[in-house]
């Protein structure tokens, strides 16, 4: 398994969560993180040659429906929590820039 | 009305006209409300609409009509779990203006068997802790002790019962968040196998180990809300279509056979020498009234706790990316572009355990780390399942401690992630294995704080989990004590 976090990887693996965090939090997650990470590591004492993993307890596959129109939230009703709309969209600070729009 | 009436003996003599549904909800609210400052058990209920709904109730009854199995009986329900009253929180900033638009397949369930929601409950903030000291909002006291936690994540719904502020209610359980604060506070609590209880509306955390459960002074109401709850939804893809049967008919089953497994596993270091000793005196009892103790081995469960917290982390982290300050939730105030949208909205609205279970799970998935932490985890998952499937061809249920202590210190852990975790190490496996687990009171230490008995039975294996829980009780009276602090 990989080395204990330090800080630089703690911020690019809060960039990948899409969390801003501070230099404090920084300094506390990579040493709280470096913890739990170092306890995991008896998983490798674990002979697990040939074992499958388990992602799901029960023998689920895809469940499908019918094809056809049903009943569900309304366009307002989807928006009512949104914290901006406009003309029945979420809205967003612009995405793409002025020239390559 | 008292504080003796569970949910059972309400909806009988509701239904004989004792009393009326009004009277009942009024004071549980009255408790509520009296209450709420000494063990901050609630974040948040609705007077006028359980009252309304009362009266319906009672309206029905003088009419004749038909009432529901848990009519007049009043609930409380985590705020993990969608209501379209009142906001949905999860005790997190991020969502501390969430109206849903629909109601949980539990809510629909018991609302429609005449129970009448009258709160929401405090949980660890998204149900990220053992102690409901992660909420955003405030930490839920323990009934029994009020400088101690009520464990969590479903401290709030354990505390309302504990402190018989509402004779049933409603948590989920991811690795133990309904099992432990019921150990802790004195009550009982069921985690279904999974799939037998609907996940729509309950708001995800680790989807492949969450279920919604009840918890309740004694065996008989979580056997009655259990039967009220499970079935099939096809709007969870992962609820099993399988017949449920009625939990409260198969109580009587008798002990006298019964096939009991014991693991060293679970009474090895870290076990609070009180809380071995009352587990024991309990099988011991078992053992008395003609029940078969047989030793078994699991040898993984060693590592639950480590593969727990990768599988959990790693589902978190893919579950909560959808709080991103767009579609709904807290929006940082000045947003400067979409990123800074995203970040800011995320790293202002999430408390640090959240934070830290994110990147841990971020971590986890992450290339290069994959095999070595999350599919490693997913084997070791398969390994601990395998132990229990061949411990279930010799025993029908398995008994131990639901927490290595009684109910620690408010602040004794909460700046230490790791030995927070480690309370945990009695409950996740059976979570991690998809089966069914219920924690019960089984006496007090030299404290006074309770102890709780972990049974835990195959996956779909409720009928006979609850049938021995009940025998227990039968024979007992630690489930009939009432805290002690008011």
């Amino acid at each position: 398994m990989g080395p204990p976090l330090d800080q630089s990887v703690v911020r690019h693996v809060a960039r990948l969560a899409r969390l801003r965090i501070n230099d404090a939090e920084a300094a506390l997650f990579a040493s709280q993180l470096s913890m739990v990470l170092k306890y995991v590591e008896q998983l490798n004492e674990a002979d697990t040659n040939g074992v499958l993993p388990t992602a799901h307890t029960l023998p689920v596959s895809n469940v499908f429906r019918e094809d056809e129109v049903r009943p569900s939230l309304s366009s307002d009703q989807a928006l009512h929590n949104a914290p901006d709309r406009h003309d029945g969209f979420f809205r967003v600070p612009r995405v793409l820039d002025q020239e390559s729009a | 009305m008292t504080s003796r009436n569970s949910a059972l003996s309400i909806s009988t003599a509701l239904q004989r006209g004792d009393y009326s549904a009004e009277e009942v909800v009024e004071w549980s609210i009255g408790r509520i409300e009296a209450l709420q400052g000494r063990y901050h058990a609630f974040l948040h209920h609705d007077r006028e609409r359980a009252l309304s709904l009362a009266r319906n109730i009672d309206r029905r009854r003088t009419q004749g009509e038909p009432l529901g199995p848990l009519a007049g009986v009043p609930v409380a329900v985590k705020d993990n779990i969608c209501t379209t009253f009142g906001a949905t929180t999860c005790a997190s900033r991020i969502l501390e203006s969430f109206h849903s638009r629909f109601d949980a397949h539990v809510i629909e369930r018991i609302e429609s068997a005449g129970a009448v929601v009258i709160g929401k409950t405090n949980l660890d903030e998204f149900a990220m802790g053992s102690s409901t000291e992660n909420s955003a909002y405030f930490t839920t006291l323990n009934p029994c002790d009020t400088t101690r936690v009520a464990g969590g994540s479903s401290g709030g719904s354990c505390a309302a019962v504990a402190a018989r502020i509402v004779p049933a209610a409603l948590g989920s359980d991811t690795g133990g968040s309904i099992r432990q604060p019921a150990a802790f506070c004195g009550v009982v609590g069921l985690k279904p196998s999974y799939g037998r209880v609907s996940r729509y509306g309950l708001v995800a955390f680790g989807s492949s180990l969450d279920q919604v459960g009840p918890i309740a002074t004694d065996v008989l109401d979580v056997a009655l809300v259990l039967s009220v709850i499970a079935g099939h939804d096809e709007r969870d893809s992962t609820s099993v279509d399988r017949p449920v049967p009625d939990y409260l008919a198969c109580l009587d089953r008798p002990v006298k056979g019964l096939r009991i497994g014991l693991s060293e596993e679970y009474f090895g270091e870290g076990l609070d020498p009180e809380v071995r000793a009352g587990v024991q005196a309990a099988i011991d009892l078992m053992a008395h009234e003609g029940a078969e103790i047989i030793p078994i081995h699991l040898p993984h469960m060693k590592y639950a706790i480590a593969c727990y917290y990768l599988v959990a982390t790693a589902e978190a982290s893919s579950n909560l990316a959808r709080f991103d300050g767009v579609r709904y939730g807290r929006r940082t105030p000045r947003p400067g572009d979409i990123l800074d949208l995203y970040e800011s909205s995320r790293g202002e609205g999430f408390g640090p355990e959240v934070k830290r279970r994110m990147m841990l799970g971020a971590y986890a998935l992450s290339s290069g780390y994959y095999d070595a932490y999350y599919l490693k985890a997913l084997k070791v998952r398969t390994l601990i399942k395998n132990d229990f499937d061949k411990a279930f061809e010799k025993v029908d249920v398995i008994a131990s401690p639901v927490t290595p202590t009684t109910a620690f210190r408010v602040g004794e852990k909460s700046s230490d992630p790791l030995t927070m975790y480690l309370s945990d190490m009695y409950t996740t496996s059976a979570n991690l294995a998809g089966i069914c687990a219920i924690s019960v009171p089984c006496g007090l230490d030299s404290l006074g704080l309770p102890i709780g008995l972990q049974l835990m039975g195959p996956a779909f294996g409720e009928d006979r989990l609850l049938a021995v829980a009940h025998q227990y009780q039968l024979r007992t009276d630690h489930h009939k004590r009432m805290p002690c602090t008011e």
